[in-house]
């Protein structure tokens, strides 16, 4: 009898005991154990095992180049004025600097040779055709106020280039410069005025020289 | 500028509307082409500022004025870019032109440094494609050039060009293609031999009455300088000596000197 009672005692003790281990570090109850004396040196105490969340960054959208359209006058000398349209494209280099290609067409009038001498024309094809490559500089960038709470980026460029121009039957170097006004509705559309010089040598009355030829013209651009 | 509040001056607010303008809002409206619509929000590149404050500029160019400052920790959203300045738009909407300097000074989402491609002299070496515009004297005449090139190795490029010529007494056009040899292509000013074949049509003067219109074959062989100037920017200037193989008797001999600017990609 007094044996079976050891034995459930004792019994009784190791379940108590058992359950009080179980349960010493959930209450943090007891000694914490040492943790075992590490063989590799301190420094990365936490390795994580974590890869590294790779982030596929959305491409800047680039907008360097600009197209624009644009129309207005066209002196020829001798030949009166008429109109002239054409289109630009834009490359914006810096800041300052951008390079253009240009495409012009314009009509010449008669000239007042050809119109007192009656029905004698000088030439036939009338049309006016040029392209040039210029170099540009955004000189005086600046801003324009429009009543009392809206301003425009705007843009005063020289620019000058090379090109050729077909007119009365030939191909004519022609050397161009002059200036413009940038004036920006939006940071991607713009409005131009351009004031240009076209100057190329032509000899159709008699003699060889150098002839002036102004264009004025009023553009929209976009950028891209 | 270095108060740490964000300040918008109103003469340069974009946002307030005015009767005044309203023929001009109606004229951008119209040239608002659908390309130009804005990417979604969710696409564009988001940065975050580290230096103690980010300048905004009303345009893209040293000269605009500084308009708002956006405080260190702060996200911003990059819009666009043209040339080294970036369109950003701040958590409260405003949005201006920060330069490339500052934008390198920002930190990506996941805290690392943000780099921004520039192009610089080792590019200017190793870009695999060329194109540029040159003009100059071609035997008396005047020539306007146009090029496009692809870089085998950086020493040896291939180089097509198309030319216009425009003389005294005729006019006409060239297409040829060469090979360019680089001796020192990482030098900013790297000297080249070039070395080519084309065709060349001259055709007279209506002026002129005698005469026809020709088309021949033309080598040649030629020196020249590329330099270096700025991001992708280059100039050159090269001297190129003809042989046109005429169907008369004797060749023609053509020197020419040129001088332009070009881009590589």
């Amino acid at each position: 009898m007094e044996s079976r009672f050891r034995v459930l005692f004792l019994i009784t003790l190791v379940i108590m005991l058992s359950g009080c281990a179980a349960t010493k570090n959930l209450f943090g109850i007891g000694d914490e154990e040492a943790p075992p004396p590490s063989s590799e040196p301190l420094g990365q105490v936490i390795d994580p095992q974590v890869e590294r969340r790779e982030i596929k960054e959305p491409a800047i959208d680039r907008e360097d180049f600009e197209v624009s359209a644009f129309a207005g006058i066209m002196n020829i000398e001798d030949f009166g004025s008429d109109a002239v349209y054409g289109l630009r494209l834009a490359y914006h280099v810096t800041e300052g600097f951008f390079v253009e290609a240009s495409v012009g067409q314009s009509e010449a009038s008669l000239t007042s040779f050809e119109v007192l001498s009656g029905g004698a024309r000088l030439f036939d094809d009338r049309t006016l055709t040029y392209y040039n490559l210029n170099l540009g500089y955004n000189i005086l960038p600046g801003e324009v106020f429009v009543g009392e709470g809206r301003a425009y980026n705007t843009n005063f460029y020289l620019i000058a280039g090379l090109g050729s121009t077909n007119f009365a039957e030939d191909d004519r170097f022609t050397v161009n410069f002059g200036a413009g006004f940038r004036f920006l509705l939006t940071d991607s559309v713009a409005l131009h005025a351009d004031f240009r010089d076209h100057l190329f040598d032509i000899d159709i009355l008699g003699r060889e020289k150098t002839t002036h030829n102004l264009e004025g013209t009023i553009g929209v651009s976009v950028f891209f | 500028m270095s108060e740490l509040s964000t300040t918008t001056i109103p003469s340069t607010s974009r946002s307030s509307s005015s009767v005044w303008c309203a023929c001009l809002l109606a004229l951008a409206l119209l040239a608002i082409t659908p390309g130009h619509a804005e990417a979604a929000d969710d696409e564009l590149r988001k940065v975050a500022v580290a230096d103690p404050y980010l300048e905004m500029h009303t345009g893209p160019a040293r000269g605009y004025p500084i308009f708002h400052v956006v405080d260190r920790g702060e996200s911003i959203e990059i819009v666009m870019q043209r040339t080294d300045w970036y369109q950003v738009r701040a958590a409260n909407g405003v949005e201006g032109w920060v330069d490339q300097a500052q934008m390198e000074l920002t930190l990506k989402p996941d805290g690392s440094e943000v780099e921004f491609a520039r192009a610089t002299l080792e590019d200017f070496t190793n870009a695999r494609w060329e194109a540029g515009i040159l003009a100059g004297d071609f035997g008396g005449a005047n020539i306007v050039s146009l090029y496009g090139g692809y870089s085998l190795n950086p020493h040896v490029s291939v180089e097509v060009w198309g030319s216009q010529i425009l003389g005294n007494f005729s006019n006409g056009w060239m297409g040829s293609v060469n090979v360019v040899h680089e001796t020192w292509p990482d030098w900013r000013f790297s000297p080249f031999f070039t070395l080519g074949a084309g065709i060349i049509h001259t055709s007279p003067k209506s002026t002129i009455v005698q005469g026809e219109d020709r088309t021949d074959e033309v080598g040649h062989v030629g020196v020249g300088l590329r330099v270096y100037a700025t991001r992708r920017f280059l100039l050159r200037v090269e001297y190129k000596s003809y042989v046109v193989f005429t169907s008369r008797d004797e060749n023609e001999e053509v020197e020419e000197w040129k001088a332009g600017f070009a881009f590589f990609f």
